[in-house]
């Protein structure tokens, strides 16, 4: 843990040596996500809800997955480089060192500027926090905090689940996309609303509906189940079979050469 | 001409080289218009009264975009162009007896016309044989679709163009990441990759249909789905034509001023 922090240390100042560099990358990163919140509000614009949940309900779902996305980007933005540090040998590097390599994977890596996105994401669930219907209670507000820790828990699981894939392709594999970007994207509406069959599959299979979808219906007093509230630590379960895939990758990985 | 053509099949044969990644990619965009499709479903089913469109167009805009995805949006960028800015190989481009603009202009557009065709027939075999209130409608008439042809080549050289002017700004500033990802977005937003145009809100539309971004995936999709058809899409193609030949004009100036200043480091 203190070598974590002195990493995070480092990488930030590193980072800083640039400052109009990094500010350029923040405010890149900030308005480049503001187009689905545009959009969101477009759409909005000519309708009044979806399937039963307000504007203001979509903008906390839009809030807490951005938020709970550049989160996981920010920490595990090593994982997602990894198929260039398999490809340039960087990988083979730190397996000789005494340290395990996963820890070092991610702390290869650090990317600050998704600090654009995190700003743009609070201001949004600060928005969003007083007039989306709930009527705030401490259990109401534990399942808020928990749909963004464990959200960027799954997500971070994901980025390991695509890296673990990279020792099979040494390419990267764009079909992940569609649960780390899509699941991003997507995230704007309750997964409710893509029908029965991807809300199973976004339950029990990628579990992102278990930290967005079910705790929402608790902190909006759609549903009094306790165990919606809790959902979102369940879905952290996930990253167990991502590290698995990962080590079992880690097991049969031949270098590329040098 | 002929060693524009030629330029035009090296990078064409060049990108039909990847086709596993090509696979990935479809499989993504597929997934990817199913669930766009599955939200605008469900905002139909909440207030059918308030679609700018029919359900059906909707949904054949969106397996379009996925299937034309390399071809219009402006964030496949090309590297090659980039780096030979960055880190001086333009010096190889520029001994070449061709016009730089018309080498690169050959160039990024065969490479999105290459990914396009490689991608566009398995999403669109999806799309077609998706289940009834999804699946992609053909156009009713061979005028709607010459016309789609004629609007879709138009646009492929409106984003070529375009992309030409943003990597010629490389000449001046080096550090491409945050510009790009600023441009883009806006680009992209503008020209209907997020939410198609019509579901703009009315003095929005007004403007960005004027925009070149407009002329990019917005004009010839909304032709094939006949949201756009007669009068209004002769006039379509007309915008289209003009902004491609501003951009291009635009591009060249700009090239051409930059190429005169250019100092490459030797070493």
């Amino acid at each position: 843990m203190k070598l974590y922090f002195k990493f995070a240390a480092m990488h930030l100042k590193s980072h800083m040596q640039y400052k109009a560099s990094f500010a350029m990358a923040a405010i890149g990163q900030l308005i480049a996500s503001l187009g689905t919140l545009v959009g969101l509000n477009f759409i909005f614009m000519r309708f009044s809800e979806i399937e039963g949940f307000t504007h203001p309900q979509a903008l906390l779902c839009y809030a807490i997955v951005l938020m709970a996305y550049s989160l996981a980007e920010f920490l595990g933005r090593g994982f997602d480089s990894f198929a260039q540090m398999l490809g340039n040998g960087e990988y083979d590097r730190a397996l000789v060192r005494p340290r395990s390599a996963i820890a070092q994977v991610l702390l290869s890596k650090m990317e600050f500027s998704r600090i654009g996105k995190l700003i743009q994401a609070v201001f949004v669930l600060a928005y969003a926090i007083p007039k989306c219907g709930a009527i705030w209670s401490l259990p109401r507000i534990i399942a808020l905090v928990l749909m963004v820790i464990c959200g960027a828990i799954v997500f971070f699981a994901l980025f390991i689940v695509n890296a673990a894939l990279t020792f099979f392709t040494v390419e990267g594999l764009e079909f992940i996309n569609i649960f780390t970007d899509g699941g991003r994207e997507f995230g704007r509406y309750p997964y409710s609303v893509y029908g029965k069959k991807v809300l199973l599959f976004l339950t029990f299979a990628v579990p992102l509906a278990l930290f967005q979808y079910y705790p929402l219906l608790f902190i909006i007093g759609k549903s009094d189940n306790i165990a919606y509230m809790l959902a979102p630590a369940a879905s952290t379960l996930f990253l167990v079979p991502s590290l698995l895939l990962f080590s079992y990758g880690a097991r049969h990985y031949q270098s590329t050469g040098s | 001409m002929r060693s524009y053509l030629a330029v035009f099949r090296i990078r064409f044969i060049a990108t039909l080289q990847y086709r596993e990644a090509a696979l990935a990619g479809i499989a993504t965009q597929a997934a990817w218009g199913a669930m766009e499709i599955l939200a605008f479903g469900a905002l139909y089913r909440s207030e059918p009264s308030a679609f700018p469109m029919l359900f059906s167009q909707t949904v054949s805009y969106i397996w379009l975009q996925q299937a034309f995805l390399t071809m219009f949006e402006v964030w496949y960028w090309e590297s090659d162009i980039s780096s030979a800015i960055i880190d001086g190989s333009i010096a190889y481009e520029l001994a070449r007896p061709l016009d730089l603009y018309g080498k690169w202009f050959c160039q990024a557009s065969a490479n999105r016309l290459a990914r396009a065709l490689l991608r566009s027939l398995p999403v669109l075999l999806f799309s077609l044989a998706a289940k009834e209130p999804y699946r992609l409608t053909l156009p009713q008439t061979f005028a709607c679709f010459g016309m789609f042809l004629i609007s879709a080549a138009l646009g492929l050289g409106v984003v070529t163009a375009f992309s030409l002017i943003v990597y010629a700004s490389l000449f001046y500033t080096i550090s491409p990441s945050g510009i790009r990802a600023i441009i883009s977005s806006l680009a992209g937003f503008l020209g209907g990759s997020i939410i198609p145009l019509p579901f703009f809100p009315a003095p929005v539309r007004a403007v960005a249909e004027k925009l070149p971004f407009a002329c990019m995936q917005n004009m010839p999709l909304r032709i094939f789905i006949g949201d756009i058809y007669g009068q209004e899409a002769i006039k379509g193609i007309f915008l289209q034509a003009f902004w491609l030949l501003a951009l291009v004009g635009l591009g060249k100036a700009f090239i051409s001023k930059a190429l005169s200043k250019v100092v490459v480091q030797g070493g």
